[in-house]
């Protein structure tokens, strides 16, 4: 055991952990972040994806002594207060759910994703999401509702430039 | 000519099914009814005694002053104005919440965001045989329905009691009663104040026609969005209990193993709760990461008889039927006309033998339960498609009555007929046991791939005679192991012989959404293409032939017309068919693929589906499911197959078991046809089963060759 001092959702916690335990078990048990889903272990799911730094990482396949000290978000740290981001409104706009269980790590890549690329093609789109697995099948409504966030938030910041 | 016709083959449950565990008693009565619920009005919905035995498993047994047993949902409209259903289905992620909230709101007139649904929570809710079968939407929505309407017709006759005039001037709106003469209203609030009324639901509640439906049969957004979207729901494996330790268990070497010895003193020696029980090992610890390190430090040895591959598979599915004392003498089986006569004199005659691979159901969220004692009194959290089986299953296993156990279900990560069973439940209620302290137990993906149980594989043989016209004369079908469910065939063929064998199977085998009408509709509609071929018949032509039934031949003819059928094609491309009937439900989908013979890529490019289940109730969430469908059965159709070896399973981890992902996606469209003059039908799993065949079809069109084996192209599909 060890001391681990992390940032998570732009708040500072110091946790006491095995510096090899995953960053998933890290915000789960210790900080009693539950959004963030274990799915496979492996990385292979993309269930469990938060944004270290502003990317897209599996924190099931990342120790947690490895992101000391850099920035993390987690799906409870999107919204600001009531206002849900533009990818969380999205989401819920199209539907682009069933079971759910998969939508915290779509979004918190997707978010990586217009972040990267505001405004991505299709392609790039499947290939960026191709990581992340909906075992229910709403493929097609998460891309149209990254399509959409991709539209809000181009002209959210159109009318913002234009102030 | 004679026909001899067996009815035996039950359209449903499935045989697996019916392991459900007998009837329990009702938790609450009425004075406790009020003491827990607070005051106001309640209506309870009782099963008509036909349904009692399909519904809950179970006949008349009343007690004393309790509630009915033929309950199965109930209504309360507190003194607030509160409106809180409780019923025993569950939400797997097929969105019955949303879709249950949408008919009582449509009935009692109340906005959708004043009801709270209370699921799967053996406690609250009444009796229920389960969530599967897609039985929701045809049982439990007309049961709310009318339920809400009686609870409204209430409200109306007690204001018209306050105001003193007839009932059937009174209008119910917005969650009021009004008097449209005099435009003076009464809140449900003000109406519940203070009563105690129970109601058992009349007959004759007048039901509003589908056609007049104003929220059901309309698109809904999920009732509770915002906390999946934001991570707030907690799932079965989120639960948390103060004091709680996390589990894990030792798995066998291989299945049917039993345990020779064992060291456990490390484990012990590191703080962690080791139990041993008979074959069951398992630790409690403080952190998922110290059971973790516990477990590995545990030295077992097992023993084991030497198992079946599935290279063997199939000859031994065969084998292990015709070995059975009496093969085809279980009922399961259907006669009309003389088959082998009208084999001998047709045109044209076709033998073929179709397979389908066992496969894993892959719920995102693996099974999780957390359990706490109180005395000898359990309460368990766990993600199952049967609350009430896991209770059953549980009382049985700790050796308490079933009135000491209570299982509740938060809306779960998906199951697709895979969470039956209370297995995860049982462990984690035995090691909470030994711990004195509540424990949580989540399989890893890999216990979820081994120790849970498969779609069962199988092997279908069909012999068919055909005469040169395309008029089918004989089908005789065997199925051997995979199930019975969609076996009998829609098409019009007087000569028929249509079996299932029930085989011993090798791996744990269950329910799998569609169960095994995937199969048999594969091996059907595959064979259906294979003999219009066989009499140069355009396959669309030569089905709607053999097809009297008016709302398949719509679903066939809508879905053509969408996909644009008979349209030029270019190299490597193919179009195919497939479609069915199955839980009351009418599918038919159409495929275009494009077939790389360099490369061996099989791509498919757009899946058309037209389905047609009664009237719509919520068309959004509808196409939701069909597409969903589609997607899941891409994978059994194209790549996904359990390989095992001596007990073991050698593909299970995400990472070596294929699933279908975004870059799988084909376009997919969907044709809706609403049938607002019939009932509605639930709509989770017959989408899926005219998908495979589509495909096979589609590749046989592209190519020539004829694949008759699911998964379809796990290697893709290279020139030989």
């Amino acid at each position: 055991m060890s001391k681990v001092s992390l940032a998570v959702n732009a708040k500072n916690y110091t946790v006491d952990a095995d510096p090899q335990t995953s960053l998933l078990t890290v915000l789960r048990e210790h900080l009693d972040l539950t959004g963030s889903k274990y799915g496979c272990g492996e990385g292979q799911c993309g269930a469990c994806t938060v944004l270290i730094d502003g990317k897209a990482q599996r924190s099931c396949i990342t120790r947690v002594n490895s992101v000391a000290g850099k920035q993390i978000t987690t799906i409870e740290g999107l919204a600001r207060e009531d206002h849900l981001h533009p990818v969380q409104q999205a989401f819920l706009d199209e539907g682009a759910m069933q079971c759910a269980y998969c939508t915290s790590g779509m979004i918190m890549s997707a978010v990586a994703l217009l972040k990267k690329t505001p405004s991505p093609s299709e392609a790039q789109i499947v290939d960026f999401m191709d990581g992340n697995l909906c075992r229910c099948g709403t493929y097609s409504r998460i891309i149209r509702a990254i399509h959409r966030a991709a539209k809000t938030t181009e002209s959210a910041t159109g009318k913002g430039a234009g102030q | 000519m004679s026909a001899k016709q067996h009815v035996g083959i039950p359209l449903e449950p499935e045989r697996y099914e019916l392991r459900a565990a007998s009837p329990y008693r009702f938790d609450l009565d009425r004075r406790d009814f009020f003491k827990f619920l607070g005051a106001g009005i309640v209506v309870v919905s009782v099963l008509k005694p036909a349904l009692v035995a399909q519904e809950s498993g179970g006949g008349n047994r009343r007690r004393g002053d309790s509630l009915p047993q033929e309950i199965n949902a109930w209504l309360h409209i507190g003194e607030g104005g509160k409106v809180t259903v409780y019923t025993g289905k569950v939400e797997v992620g097929q969105n019955i919440r949303t879709s249950l909230t949408q008919a009582v709101s449509e009935e009692l007139h109340v906005p959708t965001d004043q009801i709270e649904m209370v699921m799967g929570d053996t406690q609250l809710t009444p009796f229920d045989m389960g969530t599967f079968g897609s039985r929701t939407t045809p049982t439990m929505n007309l049961q709310l329905r009318k339920v809400a309407a009686a609870a409204r017709d209430i409200l109306i006759g007690i204001a018209a009691e306050q105001w003193k005039i007839d009932a059937q001037h009174l209008v119910a709106a917005n969650g009021k009663v009004t008097d449209p003469q005099t435009h003076r209203s009464l809140e449900y609030a003000a109406l519940a104040k203070g009563r105690q009324l129970t109601e058992t639901l009349p007959a004759e509640d007048p039901l509003i026609p589908a056609a007049n439906w104003k929220v059901a049969g309309q698109s809904t957004p999920k009732v509770d969005g915002r906390d999946f979207v934001t991570g707030r729901h907690r799932y079965p494996s989120d639960q948390k209990l103060p004091e709680m330790l996390y589990g894990r268990v030792l798995r066998p070497e291989a299945f049917n193993a039993t345990l020779v010895s064992i060291d456990t003193q490390k484990a012990e020696q590191m703080g962690a709760t080791v139990v041993r029980d008979g074959n069951f090992v398992g630790v409690a610890a403080e952190s998922s990461t110290l059971a973790e390190a516990a477990l590995a430090t545990i030295r077992a040895q097992w023993k084991s008889d030497p198992q079946l591959s599935n290279k063997e598979l199939f000859d031994y599915l065969r084998k292990d039927a015709t070995q059975a004392k009496d093969p085809s003498g279980d009922g399961d089986r259907y006669d009309v006309g003389a088959v082998d006569q009208a084999l001998g004199s047709a045109d044209y005659k076709l033998q073929a033998t179709y397979t389908v691979a066992y496969i894993a159901h892959v719920p995102l969220e693996p099974r999780a339960a957390l359990a706490k004692w109180d005395g000898d009194q359990l309460t368990v959290w766990t993600g199952t498609q049967r609350p009430f089986g896991v209770r059953g299953q549980l009382a049985e296993a700790f050796h308490i009555p079933e009135d000491h156990v209570r299982v509740f279900m938060p809306d779960t990560g998906a199951a697709y007929g895979g969470k039956h069973t209370g297995e995860t439940a049982i462990e984690a209620a035995r090691l909470a046991k030994a711990a004195r302290r509540p424990v949580k137990l989540v399989w890893t993906r890999e216990e979820e791939f081994s120790w849970a149980y498969f779609r069962p594989a199988g092997v279908m043989d069909v012999t068919s005679g055909v005469r040169s016209d395309g008029t089918i004369t004989a089908w005789e079908f065997h199925n051997y192991n995979s199930g019975s469910a969609g076996i009998r065939t829609y098409y019009e063929i007087p000569n028929q012989r249509i079996v299932f064998h029930e085989v011993t199977s090798p791996l744990r085998q269950g329910s799998y959404r569609a169960l095994a009408a995937t199969a048999n509709h594969f091996a059907r509609e595959s064979h259906m293409d294979e003999l219009a071929h066989a009499v140069e018949m355009d396959p669309l032509e030569f089905r709607l032939k053999n097809l009297k039934n008016d709302r398949l031949r719509a679903v066939f003819q809508s879905a053509a017309k969408q996909f644009g059928w008979g349209k030029a094609k270019a190299a490597g491309q193919g179009f195919g068919m497939g479609g069915g009937y199955e839980k009351l439900g009418n599918i038919a989908t159409f495929a275009e693929v494009k077939v790389d013979r360099t490369s061996g890529t099989v791509k498919i490019v757009r899946v058309v589906s037209a389905f047609e289940c009664g009237a719509i109730v919520n068309p959004d969430n509808l196409r939701n499911q069909i597409e969903g469908s589609n997607v899941q059965g891409l994978g059994g159709a194209l790549f996904e197959a359990i390989e095992f070896s001596n007990g073991k399973i050698l593909n299970g981890r995400l990472s070596q078991y294929r699933v279908p992902r975004f870059s799988d996606l084909p376009a997919l469209e969907t044709v809706l046809l609403d049938r607002k003059d019939i009932p509605s039908v639930g709509a989770g799993e017959c989408p899926l089963i005219g998908l495979a065949p589509a495909i096979a079809n589609a590749i046989f069109d592209a190519t020539g060759v004829r694949l008759r084996a699911l998964p379809l192209v796990p290697n893709g599909l290279k020139t030989s």
